[in-house]
């Protein structure tokens, strides 16, 4: 879930140079779409698609309105452009579906656990693995095989030479943005059949995205793939982990305390760490 | 004989399959304008990045004042006296021409934690502003902020600031470059009655002035110094000609 | 020279007018516009730390934020210890501004200094997100300690003294702040002035050109990023004081957001452009607030707006473009 953000992230930022802080909002696009959706219609599928296209189109809408202006900035306009967006669009949901957060639920096609040799998994859980590794592989299928993933491509390295090539770059940016927008989305609506769906629920999400590209490398799928599963691996085991060890030389309340704190702050000295090694990431596009 | 001021040894540099620079040998003696010339990608300014710090050699040493610079950062390199300038005019857009050189003062002068005087009030440090931007003829420009003075007006501030590190050796990167032909001339005189302060490594497309000033030329070719020595000598000479076929210069 | 002046006059209008509404409504008897001028001019004391990062130095600080929670969060804990007698680490609480300002100040100057180290190595995109994540590391880090009030924060019953004045008093209270922004303003003047402003200004604009007539940019701009954060700082042990409360909240990445946003919409590197700034946000909050729950829509559009259409901010917008000279 974590790569499917980090993935729209980097791909809008190494193709079109633009920071995108609204991610987040498009997340909880996503996520509040599908649910509405799910629960008119019924049908958790209907509503995942409801979802990613609510997200996509908000997206196109934002690329056309907003993002094309900030293409020629620097990066701080964008982060301020897109801080504002992220007002806008959070106050916006509040007024579309009201300040209480939303319900949805797993499909029954998902529920249930699977014995997965030691322990049981949710088998929602495991799908939502499976949707990530999907979606990676169509990504890197789309940009490794087909023309427009060598345009995107392209893009990333000299938007001016494509253009004189003639192809209509700004078709590109709104598609590549959209389809950014998209996996947000996607994500947004996956994740809120396990958590509840409300506004501001895209933000801590969207940090940790940012943080797991600048882990793998902006601009890199690949990176995006293992800076998740890192982030995703240290924080988990960080958090499981800590509070044992400080078990062991400090009393049991402070332990858990302390041992939760330090856990938060794990992936965060990862990022600072990776940043003193190797400033531009575990995968670095060459520019 | 002299020690040379700047002194290349055996530097390389590669990008991946691409050797930039290939066993480069180079020295700068006191008081001389060496030249280094050679057809667009050659190198060239692989080669500056090298000496000026922002690039790092693979291999080889650079040795200035008699002291090895090569592990030293651009900042350390300038305050020892190494001045250059730029190939793409690199000036602080908002500050005036005069603020620009004030800046080279104030980095000299070292002391740049100073907080309290406030620094336009500074008199001897705008009137040494003013002399050196009188040197290189742009006196009455001094107020102009760099972002709206000519093309040819921001080469000369290029130098001007140069001049104001009181360097030890001038590193100038393609200096006439843009330039019309009367400030072509001037600065050919100036450059002139400028090696006798510190000796210039002069990196240039135009022959003419090239001929016109170097005491010793360089050939670049491919990372490689493919010949070395006086105008004459380089002018007759067979490799060099081989190099330059074609080239309209 | 002509094109100052409107700014001075501006400046002038900015300084005195923060201070005689307040004026005004002591007179007529109303605290509440005095806490919201308190408000304003604490967050504009904040805003001229980071204007010194980043508008002159061109540093955006994200995580700018952290500084402000960590001044309010030495401000509580100094006068929680100082209230129940416990020590930290050995050393008493203290509930006098005097004392708890220049320790705030050193708390938020050496967690700068640290975070600038790592930091300050990188540049662009890069700055932004790691300045941004560090502050969520101390962010998460405070709501999970514990000790002194976790996610919900730690009260201060009652405000830390000042030498003479009754600091319960809402009048006095901004009076403090107010001078000190002055003061703040005034340091912000001086080093902007100074050799060590040129240098920094100059780093912003072309940091190469910079390296290369021998000034070091990493030093300068380290040096800049921790005086910024100390005067952060201070406006956030201010911050606690007023409203009684070390918020984690106020280290929040929305916080810093707003912060920026200050300084943006009053005008990047300008002298009252936090003053500016921080009355719009302030009484964008108040005023519009008051008329809909949905205020933060219209801060939104007008941010949005000012970042595309007028960049310059509200003290470019009527005082016209600085020339550096």
């Amino acid at each position: 879930m974590l790569f499917l953000m980090s993935a729209g992230l980097t791909l809008v930022f190494g193709v079109m140079g633009l920071i995108n802080l609204a991610h987040g909002s498009l997340f909880m696009i996503g996520a509040f779409f599908c649910a509405a959706a799910a629960g008119l219609t019924g049908n958790f599928w209907l509503g995942l698609a409801a979802g990613m296209a609510a997200a996509a189109a908000a997206g196109a809408l934002i690329e056309v309105t907003v993002m094309r202006r900030l293409y020629t900035r620097d990066h701080l306009d964008q982060v301020l452009a897109t801080f504002a967006l992220i007002l806008i669009l959070s106050e916006g949901t509040k007024i579309l579906f009201g300040p209480f957060p939303l319900y949805l639920d797993v499909p029954p096609l998902l529920t249930g656990t699977v014995n997965l040799g030691l322990t049981p998994y949710p088998l929602y859980r495991l799908a939502l693995i499976v949707a990530g590794l999907g979606v990676a592989l169509g990504l890197w299928l789309l940009i490794g095989r087909t023309r427009l993933g060598i345009r995107i491509r392209a893009g990333e390295n000299d938007r001016e030479m494509i253009a004189a090539l003639g192809v209509n770059i700004r078709a590109l940016y709104t598609f590549v943005f959209a389809l950014g927008a998209a996996l947000a989305g996607l994500a947004g609506a996956l994740v809120g059949a396990v958590q509840s769906v409300q506004v501001g629920m895209g933000e801590p999400v969207l940090i940790l995205a940012f943080v797991v590209i600048v882990i793998g490398g902006i601009g890199s799928i690949r990176g995006a793939m293992v800076g998740a599963l890192l982030v995703g691996v240290i924080d988990t085991m960080g958090r499981f982990l800590l509070p044992q060890v400080f078990a062991l030389f400090l009393d049991p309340s402070k332990a858990s305390g302390a041992g939760a704190a330090l856990a938060s702050m794990l992936v965060y000295l990862l990022m600072a760490l990776i940043l003193v090694i190797r400033p531009k990431g575990l995968f670095p596009v060459h520019a | 004989m002299a020690d040379p001021v700047l002194s290349l040894s055996h530097l390389s540099k590669s990008f991946g399959a691409l050797k930039a620079t290939d066993d480069v040998s180079l020295t700068l003696m006191p008081g001389e304008i060496h030249a280094l010339i050679g057809p667009n990608g050659a190198g060239k300014s692989t080669l500056i990045g090298q000496i000026s710090g922002r690039i790092a050699p693979d291999a080889g040493t650079i040795t200035f004042k008699g002291r090895d610079i090569t592990g030293l950062s651009v900042a350390q390199r300038a305050r020892l006296g190494l001045g250059r300038s730029f190939q793409i005019s690199s000036l602080i857009p908002e500050y005036s021409a005069r603020r620009n050189v004030m800046l080279g003062l104030q980095a000299r002068q070292g002391h740049s934690f100073r907080f309290l005087k406030p620094v336009m009030r500074d008199r001897r440090l705008k009137e040494e502003a003013g002399a050196i931007l009188s040197k290189v003829g742009l006196a009455g420009r001094a107020s102009v902020p760099s972002a709206e003075l000519s093309h040819g007006e921001r080469r000369l501030l290029e130098i001007a600031v140069a001049l104001a590190l009181e360097p030890a050796c001038f590193l100038l990167d393609e200096p006439m470059a843009g330039m019309g032909a009367e400030g072509v001339g001037a600065l050919v005189d100036f450059l002139r009655g400028l090696k006798a302060q510190a000796p210039i490594l002069l990196i240039e497309h135009d022959m003419d002035a090239v001929f016109a000033l170097a005491d010793r030329l360089s050939v670049l070719v491919y990372g490689r110094i493919i010949a070395s020595g006086s105008v004459e000598e380089i002018r007759n000479d067979p490799a060099v000609r081989e190099a330059y076929l074609g080239d309209s210069e | 020279m002509p094109d100052n002046r409107r700014e001075y006059a501006l400046n002038a209008v900015l300084a005195l007018g923060l201070l005689l509404v307040p004026l005004w409504a002591y007179w007529a008897g109303s605290p509440f516009t005095i806490t919201v001028f308190t408000r304003i001019a604490i967050f504009a004391l904040a805003a001229v730390g980071l204007n010194i990062a980043l508008g002159l130095g061109g540093m955006v600080s994200f995580g700018h934020a952290v500084y402000f929670g960590v001044g309010g969060y030495v401000a509580g804990i100094a006068a929680q210890h100082a209230f129940n007698g416990e020590t930290f680490l050995g050393i008493a609480g203290a509930n006098q501004m005097l004392i708890i300002w220049p320790i705030a100040m050193i708390a938020a100057g050496l967690l700068a200094a640290v975070i600038g180290a790592f930091s300050l190595r990188t540049s662009g995109i890069f700055f932004i997100m790691i300045t941004l994540a560090f502050a969520q590391m101390v962010y998460y880090f405070a709501i999970s300690w514990p000790t002194y009030g976790g996610e919900d924060g730690l009260p201060i019953y009652v405000r830390n003294t000042f030498p003479g004045l009754n600091t319960m008093r809402p009048w006095n209270l901004f009076i403090l702040c107010w001078c000190l922004l002055m003061l703040a303003i005034g340091a912000f003047a001086l080093i902007r002035a100074s050799r060590f402003g040129a240098a920094l200004m100059a780093i912003r604009q072309n940091p190469d050109r910079v390296a290369a007539v021998g000034i070091s940019p990493f030093g300068i701009k380290l040096a800049a990023f921790v005086i910024s954060a100390m005067i952060t700082g201070l406006a956030g042990a201010l911050m606690a004081d007023l409203s009684r409360f070390a918020s984690p909240a106020a280290m929040a990445w929305t916080m810093s957001g707003e912060l920026i946003v200050i300084i943006i919409l009053g005008g990047t590197g300008r002298l009252f452009g936090p003053v500016a700034g921080a009355a719009v946000l302030v009484g964008f909050e108040v005023i519009f607030g008051g008329m809909t729950e949905h205020w933060r829509l219209w801060l939104g559009l007008v941010l949005l707006l000012t970042v595309l259409f007028a960049r310059g901010g509200i003290v470019t917008l009527i005082a016209g473009r600085e020339r550096l000279g």
